[in-house]
């Protein structure tokens, strides 16, 4: 194996899915294995893949607070994907 | 009480549930002798919207996320206007026409305070809080409301949130 990640080892992180993003997920939340390093960014990219019609206006918040896409990931984080809001 | 705790003494109250919205709960929980206004603030389940005939609303939550969210929101508001006491509350669940949503109670020394504490909790309850809306109609359809892209979307943070340190309440309105 020769998977040239910056570092080594791996990294658990949760992933909530709300609303329309639910639906399309078909559940609320899943547990995702990331390379040591990866970013916010890097995990929409991933889940873009696999949720049709991954909104564009999606948010990303990490243990409930907004984080922007280069924010990088520690084991155990809590990541939830916000789509546009309608409270109010 | 169900609420975290309060992040500043102005939030006397800011939760996201299940239950019904008391206004005059609300109105109890800010007033005081020493303020000369109160203003509350009640957004309720209209019966049509985009000219279809809505029979009921669903509010779905990022319930941990959300209450924090609301408390920054009350936080920032109230220091940025000189409101001295907020109580937030805004509902999930499944909501009938005329059926509050969201009620905001701010006490401030005067009118003006309050009102515009009470205006900018709205509007960025609106922009920021983790809420979506499900309206069901009458032929026995339902759809998710389009909402608004939280600002910075995945970009920056909107605000400061509880347990971030730094300066609140910066930017004017």
């Amino acid at each position: 194996m020769s998977s040239a990640a910056p570092r080594t080892g791996t990294i658990g992180v949760r992933v909530r899915f709300f609303a329309v993003l639910r639906e399309r997920a078909g559940c609320g939340e899943r547990s995702f294995e990331l390379p040591a390093g990866s970013t916010v960014g890097d995990l929409l990219e991933l889940l873009g893949r696999e949720i049709p019609e991954l909104p564009s206006g999606v948010a990303a918040a990490v243990d409930r607070t907004y984080a922007p896409r280069d924010r990088e990931l520690r084991d155990g984080q809590e990541l939830a994907l916000i789509p546009p809001v309608s409270g109010g | 009480m169900t609420s975290p705790p309060a992040p500043s003494p102005r939030v006397v109250e800011a939760d996201v549930s299940p239950d019904p919205i008391d206004p005059s709960r609300l109105v109890e929980r800010v007033g005081h002798p020493d303020e000369g206004a109160v203003v509350l603030f009640l957004g309720t389940v209209r019966t049509r919207n985009r000219e279809r005939e809505v029979t009921s609303l669903e509010y779905e939550a990022y319930g941990a996320m959300a209450r924090e969210e609301l408390a920054a929101i009350a936080r920032e508001a109230a220091e940025r206007h000189g409101a001295s006491r907020i109580a937030a509350v805004h509902r999930t669940g499944t909501l009938r026409p005329g059926q509050a949503s969201v009620g905001i109670a701010v006490a401030a020394a005067h009118r003006d305070a309050a009102y515009r504490t009470s205006r900018d909790v709205i509007e960025e309850v609106k922009r920021r809080l983790p809420v979506w809306k499900k309206e069901s109609y009458a032929d026995g359809s339902s759809a998710w409301l389009d909402g608004h892209p939280v600002a910075g979307r995945a970009g920056e943070p909107t605000g400061p949130t509880a347990g971030a340190a730094g300066p609140s309440g910066e930017d004017q309105p």
